[in-house]
Order: C-alpha cells, then sequence, then structure tokens
C-alpha cells in the first residue's frame, strides 16, 4: 500500500508538536508580561490632576510632615485627603491669587469638593490597610518611592498581589525604625542585621493566607 | 491525552480572561471620598445631619473639650495628666501641625512665614507666656485672626498635648544655668 503521508509529515509532526509547547510558554509569558507591565499596573504613570499640586515643592522646599495632609495615615485604613481648607490654610494669605490655585478658590466659595485624580487604587476585592504598616514601621517610601521628588504623584509599585506578599513572606527586608517611616530619605545603614533585630522588636508577623487581604 | 484538550481549552480561556477588569474590580459600593451619581451633591461620605451626635463624641465635659473653665476663663490647670508622654506626643504634633508657621522653637519665624504668611507672636513674648493653657487649646480648637482652626485636623487629646508643649518651649528659655540636670549642664559646657 502506497503511503499516505509523505515522509516529510514526520517533521511536520515534531515540528508541530514542540511548536504547540512553544506557543503555550510564548502566549503565557506574553499575557504574563502584559499583566506585569505598565500599561496594565499603571505603575510610574503619572496622572494629570486638576491642581498641580507638587509634593516635591511642599514637602522638600517648605518641610511639610506627610500627616499635615494625610491625618488618617497613622489610624485608619484610609490614609486621607486633605479637604480644601487644609489648601486654604496657607493659600488664603500665599499665592492667593494665582491662576494655578484657582479650582482651589472656586472649591471653597462653591463648598464643592475637589476632584483629584486617583493615582491608587486596589481592586475592590482587596483590603488594605494604612495604620498597621505604619505602626509595624514599613514607610511611607517603601511603597509610594520618593513622593516628596514627585511634581505629580505617579504608582511607584505595580501593587500585584506578588508585590504585597513578597513583603509579607520577607518583612525583614523592607521593616524599618518607627520613628523613620516619615522620613523620605531614610536608608537603613545594616538592613541585614536591623531588619530580623526590628522584625522582633516589633513583633512583626504578616500573614499571607488569602482572607488576610480578601475579606 | 484526551482530558488535555478540555484542560488546554481552559488554560487558554484563563489567559484570555485574566485581561478582564470588570464588576469584581469596581464593585457597587463605595470607597471613601469616592464620588457618587447617587446623591446630589456628588459625595459619597456623606456629611453629619445637622444637630446628631456621631457615637463617641458627646462633649459633656466642658473645660476637656473647650478649654473654658467654670469661671468662664481659660482653664489654668491641664484637664489631662501631665506625663513624659504627653509632652513628647505634644512636641511630635506641633513639628507636624505648628512648626511650618511658628518654628520648631516657637519664636514665629516658620519656613510658610518666611514665604510670605503672616508673622504670628513669638509665643515667648511676655504676653504669651502669661497665657493659661486654656488659651492655647482655644487658639487651636477655634483659629485666631489669620491662623484657621485645627480642630478638624488635630483630635482634642493632642490639642491639650500640644499646649503643654508650647508651656515646655516657653519656659525652655527660661531656666537657669545651675538648675540644669549635670548631664545638660556638661553639654552646655562643651558647646560654649
Ligand atoms: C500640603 C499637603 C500634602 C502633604 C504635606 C503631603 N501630601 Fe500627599 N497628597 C496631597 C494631595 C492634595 C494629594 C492628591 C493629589 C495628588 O494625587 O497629587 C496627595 C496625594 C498623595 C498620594 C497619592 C494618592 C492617590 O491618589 O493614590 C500619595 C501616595 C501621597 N500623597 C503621599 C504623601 C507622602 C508620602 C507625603 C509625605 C512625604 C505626603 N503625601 C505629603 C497633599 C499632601
Ligand atoms: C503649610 C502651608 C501650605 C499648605 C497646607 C499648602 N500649601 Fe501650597 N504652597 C505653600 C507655599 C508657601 C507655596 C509657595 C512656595 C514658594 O513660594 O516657593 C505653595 C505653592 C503652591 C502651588 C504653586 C507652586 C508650585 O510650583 O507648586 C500650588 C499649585 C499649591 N501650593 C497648591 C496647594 C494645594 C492644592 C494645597 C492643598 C492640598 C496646598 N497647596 C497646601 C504652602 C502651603
Ligand atoms: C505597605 C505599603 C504602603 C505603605 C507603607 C504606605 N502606603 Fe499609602 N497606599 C498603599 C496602597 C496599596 C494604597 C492604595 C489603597 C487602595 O486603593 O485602597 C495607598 C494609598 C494611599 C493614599 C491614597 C488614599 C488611600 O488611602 O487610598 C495616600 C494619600 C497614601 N497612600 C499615603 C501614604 C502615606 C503618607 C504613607 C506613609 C505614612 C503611606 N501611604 C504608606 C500602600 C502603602
Ligand atoms: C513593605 C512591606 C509590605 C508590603 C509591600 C505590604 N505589606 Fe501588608 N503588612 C506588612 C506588615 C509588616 C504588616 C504587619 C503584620 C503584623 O501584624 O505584624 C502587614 C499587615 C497587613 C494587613 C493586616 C493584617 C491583619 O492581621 O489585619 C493587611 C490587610 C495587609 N498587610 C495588606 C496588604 C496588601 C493588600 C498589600 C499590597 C497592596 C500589602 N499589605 C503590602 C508589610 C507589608
Ligand atoms: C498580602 C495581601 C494578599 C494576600 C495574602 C492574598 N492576596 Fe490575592 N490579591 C492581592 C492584591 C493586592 C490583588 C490585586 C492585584 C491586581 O490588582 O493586579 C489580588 C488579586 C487576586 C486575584 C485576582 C487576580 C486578577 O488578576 O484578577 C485572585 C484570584 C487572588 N488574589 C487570589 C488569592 C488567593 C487564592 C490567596 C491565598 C492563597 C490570596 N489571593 C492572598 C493581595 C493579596
Ligand atoms: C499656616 C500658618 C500657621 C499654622 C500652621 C499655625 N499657626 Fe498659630 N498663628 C498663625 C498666625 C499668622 C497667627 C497670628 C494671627 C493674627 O494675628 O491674625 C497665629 C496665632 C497663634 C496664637 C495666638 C498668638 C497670640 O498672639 O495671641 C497661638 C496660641 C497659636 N497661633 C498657636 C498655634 C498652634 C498651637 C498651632 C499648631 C496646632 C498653630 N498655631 C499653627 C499661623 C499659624
Amino acid at each position: 500500500m502506497a503511503q499516505i503521508f509523505h515522509r516529510s509529515t514526520n517533521t511536520v509532526a515534531k515540528v508541530t508538536l514542540f511548536g504547540a509547547v512553544f506557543f503555550v510558554a510564548v502566549a503565557g509569558w506574553v499575557a504574563a508580561t502584559l499583566d506585569r507591565s505598565a500599561y496594565s499596573t499603571r505603575q510610574g504613570v503619572v496622572r494629570e490632576q486638576p491642581v498641580p499640586f507638587s509634593h516635591d515643592h511642599h514637602v522638600v522646599a517648605l518641610g511639610i510632615d506627610c500627616r499635615y495632609c494625610h491625618t488618617a495615615v497613622e489610624t485608619e485604613a484610609f490614609a486621607g485627603i486633605p479637604p480644601t481648607t487644609t489648601c486654604i490654610n496657607c493659600h488664603k494669605l500665599i499665592w492667593n491669587e494665582s491662576d494655578m490655585l484657582a479650582p482651589v478658590r472656586a472649591s471653597l466659595a462653591e463648598d464643592t469638593p475637589i476632584r483629584w485624580t486617583r493615582v491608587h487604587d486596589l481592586p475592590d476585592f482587596v483590603y488594605f490597610d494604612h495604620s498597621i504598616h505604619v505602626a509595624k514601621g514599613v514607610g511611607c517610601a517603601t511603597c509610594h518611592g520618593r513622593v516628596d521628588q514627585m511634581p505629580l504623584v505617579y504608582q511607584a509599585a505595580s501593587l500585584q498581589m506578588e508585590w504585597c506578599l513578597e513583603c509579607h513572606r520577607h518583612p525583614e527586608r523592607y521593616v524599618g525604625p518607627r520613628e523613620q517611616v516619615f522620613n523620605m530619605a531614610w536608608k537603613a545603614p545594616d538592613q541585614a542585621t536591623l531588619g530580623p533585630a526590628l522584625v522582633a522588636e516589633y513583633h512583626v508577623d504578616p500573614r499571607t493566607d488569602c482572607s488576610t487581604c480578601h475579606r | 491525552m484526551r482530558t488535555s484538550a478540555p484542560l488546554v481549552a481552559a488554560a487558554l480561556a484563563l489567559l484570555v480572561f485574566a485581561g478582564c477588569r470588570q464588576g469584581m474590580y469596581d464593585q457597587a459600593r463605595y470607597e471613601p471620598y469616592e464620588d457618587s451619581d447617587f446623591f446630589a451633591d456628588g459625595r459619597a461620605s456623606r456629611l453629619l445631619v445637622e444637630g446628631t451626635v456621631p457615637r463617641g463624641w458627646l462633649r459633656a465635659d466642658p473645660v476637656l473639650y473647650t478649654g473654658i473653665g467654670a469661671d468662664g476663663g481659660f482653664a489654668a490647670e491641664l484637664p489631662v495628666a501631665l506625663t513624659r508622654e504627653l509632652v513628647e506626643r505634644g512636641r511630635q504634633r506641633f513639628e507636624i501641625f505648628c512648626s511650618p508657621c511658628h518654628g520648631r522653637t516657637g519664636d514665629g519665624l516658620g519656613m510658610i512665614v518666611q514665604r510670605g504668611f503672616k508673622q504670628p507672636a513669638s509665643f515667648h513674648e511676655a504676653r504669651l507666656r502669661a497665657m493659661p493653657y486654656g488659651y492655647f487649646f482655644d487658639v487651636v480648637t477655634n483659629g485666631f485672626g489669620q491662623m484657621s482652626s485645627y480642630a478638624s485636623m488635630v483630635p482634642v487629646a493632642d490639642r491639650w498635648a500640644i499646649a503643654a508643649y508650647v508651656r515646655v518651649l516657653q519656659t525652655s528659655r527660661y531656666i537657669a544655668v545651675d538648675e540644669l540636670p549635670a548631664e545638660d549642664r556638661r553639654r552646655l559646657e562643651a558647646a560654649r
């Protein structure tokens, strides 16, 4: 009986077998890369704001502490975004005719909040709480990067689950002294010895079971 | 090999649907300060209904919550215990909320004043040194001239801590050298 398939079909079949594995692997890799890309996580993407509020200017040049504006960060889940009156504390006398601040004055006059564009926004099925992280010595800069050097805020970390878990599994790599949480420039002289010591001192024990963050 | 077809199909479906950001990402509930198309003013975080008192906000003790004593004058005594922790807390809060204008030492030359804000009186002048604790509590609560009220930013307990720390700042400039503890005195001598 004559052969139905030409000899070369063997090669084609082998290539196809390999190709299928290769195709699935590449597809997986593309999906994973896309998922981690800035396009999907919005990491590093600067967001336009209704008022060009500069952390660089207010934190570094003027020396204002994060807690002057983000008053709830030590006690609550939500860090707090300052109300218009907080800006007015200073801007009633400073730059009070500048066009840049016109939306702030309008907000005060009309009693309507300023609509800031959210930069960090976890999905609604994730629970996050600032107060516990601050209380256990995780600095703002660890998660938010050098906000004090950002003329407009962007997201410094991916905020993906793997990012949370990396620290929840190895807190000793990130935990610092409580007094330095708000010091954006703080760098541990020797994290390898300081980290484990602080983890023991503060009883740091972040959980990794699903219900910690998905509740 | 037969079982692998559904598996592969499922894996591919997972890959495809991993890109979907629907319902669960933005659920039908509000986050703090989110905007709302339900309420007329667009705020999801509702303001208090006038005349209501939230739990834990009953202000039954007038001295503690107003700084005004029974005689109608400013309270001369702290309504909370004066401890080292209170003063340390006061220092921390003073440096966050007051030092931008009043300066870390209370001389009224903070950074915002240097950029053109009205210069407040120094806490070290005789008039303010004579003011009772209740006065400082009252200014933080109700504001004073061009200074806004800080009541929404500084909770009651912290306002008393700040008042206690202001007194510490004021006292610090009028301690005789021989009243200093030996350790501080040595440091002073060394700095000279
Ligand atoms: C003078 C007030 C002020 C101070 C001081 C301040 N912030 Fe902010 N911050 C704001 C305002 C207003 C916004 C919202 C507008 C924006 O995103 O730029 C904001 C936004 C942010 C955001 C992004 C929030 C989002 O939308 O996800 C982060 C993170 C942040 N601040 C961190 C800090 C840190 C860390 C410090 C201290 C180093 C600090 N801020 C000090 C006023 C302030
Ligand atoms: C503690 C005082 C203080 C507070 C609170 C404050 N600012 Fe300012 N801001 C200043 C000062 C002082 C300047 C001018 C800086 C200078 O002259 O170098 C300034 C400058 C600005 C400018 C223009 C200059 C620039 O390049 O950034 C904008 C816009 C601004 N502020 C927005 C805001 C907004 C919005 C808020 C409220 C979230 C706010 N500020 C809260 C003190 C303050
Ligand atoms: C462990 C990481 C971590 C640390 C430490 C941290 N943040 Fe955040 N921050 C986040 C995440 C995650 C979000 C987004 C929360 C959400 O979408 O619900 C966020 C959101 C914010 C926001 C927006 C408002 C909100 O709460 O959603 C502000 C403002 C902010 N952070 C300020 C700060 C300041 C100031 C500090 C330092 C005291 C700080 N954060 C420390 C992770 C962190
Ligand atoms: C840089 C380190 C770090 C990162 C990043 C981090 N965490 Fe944490 N987290 C901690 C530490 C430390 C604790 C405190 C654990 C303890 O109780 O000792 C904690 C505690 C928590 C808790 C409280 C657990 C409880 O028992 O109530 C939640 C919820 C949480 N983290 C969620 C998150 C989420 C969601 C993310 C990512 C968006 C995240 N964390 C990222 C360090 C981190
Ligand atoms: C430390 C906090 C934390 C813990 C613990 C945690 N997750 Fe998550 N998870 C997150 C965050 C943050 C996201 C959102 C990631 C994003 O937006 O890309 C997430 C997303 C997810 C998603 C959706 C993924 C997507 O792309 O839509 C699933 C499913 C999930 N988690 C399952 C789990 C399971 C199962 C566990 C327990 C083994 C778990 N998580 C434990 C923080 C956590
Ligand atoms: C934005 C700048 C600013 C900040 C921040 C500020 N103040 Fe003032 N404060 C002033 C100015 C300006 C005056 C003088 C007001 C006037 O005479 O119109 C003043 C006046 C006062 C007075 C009254 C002095 C007198 O002459 O009788 C006291 C007391 C005081 N402040 C305490 C505080 C405390 C405590 C804080 C911190 C919670 C604080 N201030 C934060 C600007 C500020």
